[in-house]
């Protein structure tokens, strides 16, 4: 028996990566996914199939996650098709990376907008629901530059940083309602982004990172099937690193 | 049919745990019915609910007192 049966999860950005693999998880826990996407309609219904292959529930929906309307859009589909929303996983995010010095207006904005309102807006239209429901599980998909810096990324952390404090301040609302915010902070983990990285940059990664290897996204996945599950009621507005250590 | 006034009372007893005795018209939300900021917020989802209406955060804002609800919705009503 799984440990999320008969939940609905969204899960945004969940075509590829770290999100493709926490749509799985949670599938694997039995939660009907909807897996949101903003382009990669293929990549999505992939995702889709290999969820229904396995014995789990899940759709593909569009929606841009810093746009109001979309996000309504995507929260009724999900409502009218499962009939509940349980848990938000928060994981869409994109990079516009450059050094302060350098970086354009709209560099910033984009990531801004995706990165930190996008959570804002999601996590405002599921609200509705969940408070009716007394029960809901938000997981924020931060990062670990969030906590700590760094350099080229300035928008980037801004955003991730950001999103850290607004995981504190909705789990402080909303917590009276039963519903548990929290945010999960990645540090390196193995995706398409960091298989293209030269073998010197990952070796000098390394260094930094105390259990000495590189992250899986299922590392992630299983961070965040912990904060949507029972397993973790006692917990809101943490941020929990998966980092193998880099930063303490 | 229950009028305005009665099914706005109803919802407030429901959801405040208050005493239909309290909610009076010029009753607060906040200072008279015990409600905090997010009961009240919750209190309008459930308005919106009980009437099929939407009630827009800017208009949501104006409503403190259960007479201001039932003035609100009334004149949505039309």
């Amino acid at each position: 028996m799984g440990k999320l049966m008969g939940k609905t999860a969204i899960v945004t950005g969940a075509s590829r990566g770290i999100g493709a693999e926490i749509a799985k998880y949670l599938a694997k826990e039995g939660a009907r996914i909807a897996v949101n996407y903003s382009g990669s309609q293929a990549k999505a219904e992939e995702v889709v199939n290999d969820i229904v292959a396995n014995g789990g529930e899940a759709f593909a929906i569009q929606a841009s996650v810093s746009d109001a309307d979309s996000v309504s859009a995507m929260i009724a589909e999900t409502m009218s098709r499962y009939g509940s929303i349980d848990i938000l996983v928060n994981n869409a995010g994109i990079t516009r990376d450059n050094l302060l010095m350098r970086m354009k207006e709209n560099e910033w904005d984009d990531v801004i907008n995706t990165n930190l309102k996008g959570v804002f807006l999601c996590t405002k239209a599921v609200t509705r629901q969940m408070m009716k429901q007394r029960a809901g599980r938000i997981v924020n998909i931060a990062s670990i530059v969030g906590v700590s810096g760094n350099a080229g990324q300035a928008n980037y952390v801004a955003a991730k940083a950001g999103v850290i404090g607004l995981t504190k301040t909705t789990a402080k609302e909303l917590a009276s309602r039963n519903i548990n915010v929290n945010a999960i902070a990645p540090g390196f983990i193995t995706t398409e982004m960091t298989d293209e990285l030269p073998e010197e940059v990952k070796a000098q990664m390394l260094t930094q990172i105390p259990l000495a290897k590189l992250g899986n996204p299922e590392d992630v996945a299983k961070a965040v099937v912990f904060l949507a599950s029972e397993d973790s009621n006692y917990i809101t507005g943490q941020t929990l690193h998966v980092d193998g250590g880099m930063v303490m | 049919m229950a009028t305005v006034v009665e099914r706005v009372t109803k919802v407030i007893v429901d959801r405040l745990g208050v005493d239909e005795s309290e909610v009076k018209m010029e009753a607060s939300f906040r200072d008279d019915l015990g409600a905090d900021s997010l009961d009240v917020v919750e209190l309008v989802m459930e308005l919106e609910d009980e009437f099929d209406m939407e009630i827009s955060d800017e208009d949501a804002e104006q409503i403190s007192t259960v007479g201001n609800a039932v003035t609100y919705i009334e004149s949505k009503q039309g």
